[in-house]
């Protein structure tokens, strides 16, 4: 479990082509378990207004992908991203590494409010527990 | 690690900062919205936020004035940890047309 990789695909479609959406994701996602990965969330965030244009066109479809796998399927799936002229644009984020941090500073910051109560009333605020706690805050 | 607590905390971001606590810099006719400014908390810090989503638009706009440039962290306060994530998630949403490169 530890060796999966977890993505963000989050592509731009053509407004034009909009019935074919459901169809272009549901493709991009088999395309994924063919090559051994899994699609954990597969969603369409809807028609929106493209902040400047891309190959002149003003608004676009956003669909989010999210994915686990090794990252051989993330090649396959971005050189087809690529051929289709119905994507307009796509990008890639690995999330896994910045989650499991995201989880170990929650974690840490859990243990420290469960640890508080005792210190409270101690001698001195700068006691060198506190100066580590603030430490690993940054 | 000598330093303090107490002076960590008011130095925050920029050390070079901090004589703004006595109002030496007048700042010409902005010295009304820089007061707005002044209390430099990071804002990701006291909502104990670990991550930035780069597709939280509404979120990264707070970050992005008029002109589309990210806010520097001397007017928003932020931490450097928090800096760095949202530069990153509003770099991201740049590319994919969520938020503007320019606006003119």
């Amino acid at each position: 479990m530890n060796n999966k990789r977890q993505y963000e695909v989050v592509f731009i479609v053509d407004p034009t082509a909009d019935d074919e959406v459901s169809k272009l994701s549901e493709n991009f996602a088999q395309i994924i378990t063919d090559q051994g990965g899994t699609v954990t969330k597969n969603e369409v965030m809807g028609k929106r207004q493209l902040a400047y244009e891309i190959l002149h066109h003003k608004d676009g479809t956003f669909v989010l992908l999210e994915i686990e796998g090794t990252g051989k399927e993330i090649a396959e799936l971005e050189r087809r991203m690529r051929v289709n002229d119905r994507v307009l644009r796509y990008i890639t984020v690995r999330v896994d590494e910045d989650r499991r941090r995201a989880d170990k500073l929650k974690e840490r910051r859990a243990r420290k409010v469960a640890k508080r109560p005792e210190r409270h009333g101690g001698p001195s605020r700068r006691s060198p527990a506190m100066e580590f706690a603030v430490a690993s805050d940054e | 690690m000598s330093t303090n607590y107490e002076d960590r905390q008011r130095g925050g971001g920029g050390g070079y900062d901090n004589d703004d606590d006595q109002d030496r810099r007048p700042m010409g006719g902005r010295g009304q919205g820089r007061r707005m400014h002044r209390r430099r908390v990071c804002r990701f810090c006291i909502d104990k936020v670990d991550l930035i989503d780069f597709k939280d638009v509404r979120l990264l706009l707070n970050y992005l004035p008029e002109r589309g440039k990210i806010l520097p962290r001397r007017i928003s306060g932020n931490c450097a940890t928090h800096q760095r994530m949202l530069a990153e998630a509003i770099k991201r949403a740049r590319n994919i047309a969520l938020l503007p490169y320019t606006t003119d």
